[in-house]
């Protein structure tokens, strides 16, 4: 990556000027919001750490949310883009770690304007946890590779024109060896995307097969072998999104709940309002957590930090959503809709208490589990020594499934 | 503080009897056959969620009227029987309105001695269901509703959230006059009932409209609050049945599940981080079974610490099994958090039974008023 020294000139009140002469020429009260992302991106306004011709400008990664507070300010909000939370936050990064100079050319652009919708084809039936343990095949075939396997839970398969995707290339060395990491067209013949209902009632995410899937040599990431370094860029920006704002206090489903208290009195009791009281205060200590992060973040790269706000935020959602039930009494015991449908871009917390109670419980399964994550605290973070392996020095074809 | 004295002493038995090991392995096994978790899945988007036609075999059982004296058609036995009755049917999740009709309804029946014999004879055969018409949140230490009114013999007024009252035949309707409280039954024929989404899929909830209904008076004043009362506080401690009958399922599914998933080469069971997650639960399992048992002969002998025992169990099994359900979720992973897998079908039905009957919270305090411990 371009280092800082390269834009050295460039500090917080020469982004803001940049930003402010960009929205001069860009009115976003009249411009077309892709035509404004477009913009902005080819400005290297998009990402500001990213290299310049790349969405960026080369510059540190703490000025970003200088630059999205301003886009803010001046009346610059985007909207419609919670189906990019792969893209922007996985692909990207990825990409721009691993990526060709054509590969980034190609994708980051309309990865950014939402043109292109990402999905990430990384699960399979038999490989969550152990990611590693993954068998859908590649195999070269000419300037082709030729992809066989099945994916699961995989989120936005059915708007994806893109995903990023991790076969398996070489069964005879250890799992985490004999790994590739391809992008994979979603448009392509032989991908079929076929919805999985979740417990909320909605189809969020997908079973995807693939059948003999065609992918031109030049949409590899990375080297031959090397899928599972790539995959580890991508998991560990998974946890953590690019840029990002302050939460402010309250910003979370504890402000929903605070909200009931504050304006619905006849449900209070002591001990419901000890049981809020508690939660408030982890709510905050979980969000200043975040916010130090986020500010260390700035400086510097994803590491396993970000694993250890995901298992926070996931635990508190859990805990304030079963609260709101039951703080709501009789009408927790209802439900909004149970209809079989994909989402329809609703947000999170407009949905009914019910919804979040049940759609925060994947959030301890999704981006890793709550207890993946712990283990990454205690051995990448502790450096507790890790669990005895038994499925690192075996050919991938050797091992028990 | 005499009355915690005489907690200890009363000695309720905990264990099983031989009489309530049979009944449980005979529901089992019909539940297995007829109402597999596959089939109750299917079910709860039909208009038909309640399952009528296993109602009848489950009459065949008796479990339609095990505390209704044998005079009147029922088995004769006691609510003690009846809550092993409410494990099993929490295990499998059951659409049927045991608890609405069998113990809710049937309750406040019974503690009001012949007037309601007929009924009573009626709901023992499995040919009529009845409902308690009061919104299924209601702690046993509420204040009687008011909500409907009786004018000249007919009722006026709403009631939310209602259990098993779309299926129901009558109506256990409490009103009020300017002369108090009242029990009535009502023919759900008079009655306009819509169907509420709830969120306990396997268990419908309804809204009734009631425009000068006509109405039988059962009961008024202290006899009608009573009966009323006692209702609620049966269906307090079979409710902790059911809910230790869904916090076994979550355990046993996840334990077996465990047992046979493997990531990193080894079935995920023998990561210690989950054995001891697994090891918690089931010490929690057992200890809502104690709390189970005894509120449930308490209530069978009918202690006057039976409300004590009722709030003991609800204050710790409503936890216990959204625990169970909810750590059942977690640890199936991906497939735990899909509609096909029936983990959801019970971590809905635990957290809705959690609000059923008074939260945790409202037992807790109803507890330390009945053994006083006040908070100031
Ligand atoms: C809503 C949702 C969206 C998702 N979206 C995507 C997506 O877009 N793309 C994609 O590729 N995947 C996606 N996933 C899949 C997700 O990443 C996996 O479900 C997750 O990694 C867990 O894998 P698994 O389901 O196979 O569970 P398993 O790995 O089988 O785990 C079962 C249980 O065992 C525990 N466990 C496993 N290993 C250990 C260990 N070593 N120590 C302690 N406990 C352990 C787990 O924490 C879990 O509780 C999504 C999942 C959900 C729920």
């Amino acid at each position: 990556m371009t280092s800082a020294s390269a834009e050295a000139s460039l500090d917080a009140s020469a982004l803001r000027e940049r930003v402010a002469a960009f929205v001069a020429a860009h009115d976003p009260a009249t411009t077309d919001q892709t035509d404004f992302l477009a913009a902005r991106f080819d400005a290297g306004l998009a990402w500001v750490h990213f290299p310049a011709g790349e969405g960026g400008l080369g510059a540190p990664r703490a000025l970003q949310s200088v630059v999205d507070h301003e886009f803010e300010r001046l009346g610059f909000v985007p909207t419609g883009r919670e189906g990019l939370v792969i893209g922007l936050g996985m692909a990207a990064p990825t990409i721009l770690a691993f990526g060709t100079p054509e590969q980034r050319r190609r994708y980051l652009k309309p990865l950014y304007t939402g043109e292109e919708i990402w999905c990430q084809l990384f699960s399979e039936p038999g490989a969550g946890s152990d990611l590693a343990a993954l068998g859908t095949r590649a195999v070269r075939g000419g300037d082709d590779w030729v992809v066989n396997g099945q994916k699961v839970w995989t989120s936005l398969a059915h708007r994806a024109t893109w995903a990023i995707l991790v076969t398996r290339t070489d069964p005879d060395v250890p799992k985490h060896k004999g790994m590739t990491y391809f992008i994979c067209d979603m448009r392509a013949p032989g991908v079929d995307v076929r919805p999985l209902r979740q417990l909320t009632g909605e189809a969020e995410f997908n079973e995807v097969y693939l059948t003999d899937v065609r992918i031109p040599d030049s949409q590899r990431l990375g080297g031959i072998g090397e899928g599972w370094r790539v995959a580890q860029t991508t998991l560990m920006n998974e946890r953590v999104s690019i840029g990002g704002h302050p939460e402010p206090r309250e910003g979370g489903l504890i402000g929903i709940v605070a909200h009931i208290w504050r304006s619905r009195p006849e449900l209070r009791t002591p001990g419901l309002h000890d049981a809020m009281m508690r939660l408030w205060v982890e709510a905050e200590a979980a969000r200043l957590t975040k916010e130090r992060l986020r500010q260390q973040l700035a400086i510097g790269q994803p590491g396993p930090e970000g694993s250890a706000a995901k298992y926070s935020f996931s635990r508190l959602n859990q805990e304030i959503s079963g609260l709101e039930l039951e703080l709501l009494g009789a009408e927790g015991m209802t439900y909004d809709d149970w209809t079989f449908r994909r989402p329809q871009g609703v947000e999170f917390t407009e949905r009914s208490a019910g919804f979040h109670y049940l759609r925060s419980k994947g959030n301890s399964i999704e981006g890793g589990t709550s207890e993946i994550l712990r283990n990454i605290i205690a051995e990448r973070i502790l450096g507790l020594p890790g669990e005895i392996r038994v499925d690192k020095d075996v050919a991938w074809k050797d091992l028990p499934r | 503080m005499e009355g915690l004295a005489k907690v200890s002493e009363t000695g309720v038995d905990l264990l099983y009897s031989e009489v309530e090991d049979d009944l449980r392995a005979s529901v089992r096994a019909l539940l297995a056959d007829k109402s597999p978790a596959a089939s109750v899945l299917a079910r709860v988007e039909t208009d038909q969620v309640t399952d009528t036609a296993l109602w009848k075999e489950l009459a065949e059982l008796g479990v339609t009227g095990l505390p209704i004296p044998e005079e009147l058609g029922g088995a004769g036995v006691t609510l003690r029987e009846a809550s092993v009755v409410a494990e099993e049917l929490g295990r499998a999740v059951s659409p049927v309105p045991f608890l609405g009709s069998a113990v809710l309804a049937t309750s406040a029946l019974l503690a009001l001695g012949d007037t309601a014999a007929e009924t009573l004879g009626s709901l023992a055969a499995g040919e009529t269901t009845a409902a308690l018409a009061i919104p299924l949140a209601t702690p046993p230490d509420a204040a009687f509703p008011s909500s409907v009114r009786a004018v000249r013999g007919a009722l006026t007024g709403t009631v939310t959230g209602v259990v098993d009252a779309l299926t129901a035949d009558t109506l256990l309707v409490p009103a009020v006059r300017a002369e108090g409280p009242e029990l009535y039954l009502v023919s759900t024929a008079d009655v306009d009932r819509s169907a509420v989404v709830s969120l306990d899929l396997t268990r419908p909830l309804a809204d009734l409209e009631l425009t000068a209904a006509p109405a039988r008076l059962l009961a008024s004043g202290a006899d009608a609050e009573q009966a009323l009362r006692s209702a609620l506080i049966a269906g307090a401690t079979l409710l902790s049945a059911e809910q230790l009958g869904v916090a076994e399922w979550a355990l046993e599914t996840t334990v077996e599940y465990l047992k046979t998933r493997n990531q990193f080469g080894r079935p995920v069971g023998a990561f210690q981080a989950l054995k001891h997650r697994l090891a918690d639960l089931w010490v929690v399992v057992s200890q809502a079974r104690a709390l189970v048992r005894n509120a449930a002969g308490s209530v069978a002998l009918g202690h006057e610490d039976a409300e004590l025992n009722a709030s003991l169990a609800q204050a710790f099994v409503s936890g216990a099994a959204v625990k169970a359900t909810e750590e059942a979720v977690q640890l199936h992973g991906g497939i735990g958090f899909t509609w096909e897998h029936p983990a959801h079908l019970y971590l809905k039905r635990a957290k809705s039974d959690a609000i059923a009957l008074g939260t945790a919270d409202r037992h807790r305090r109803a507890l330390a008023r009945l053994v006083d411990l006040p908070v100031q």
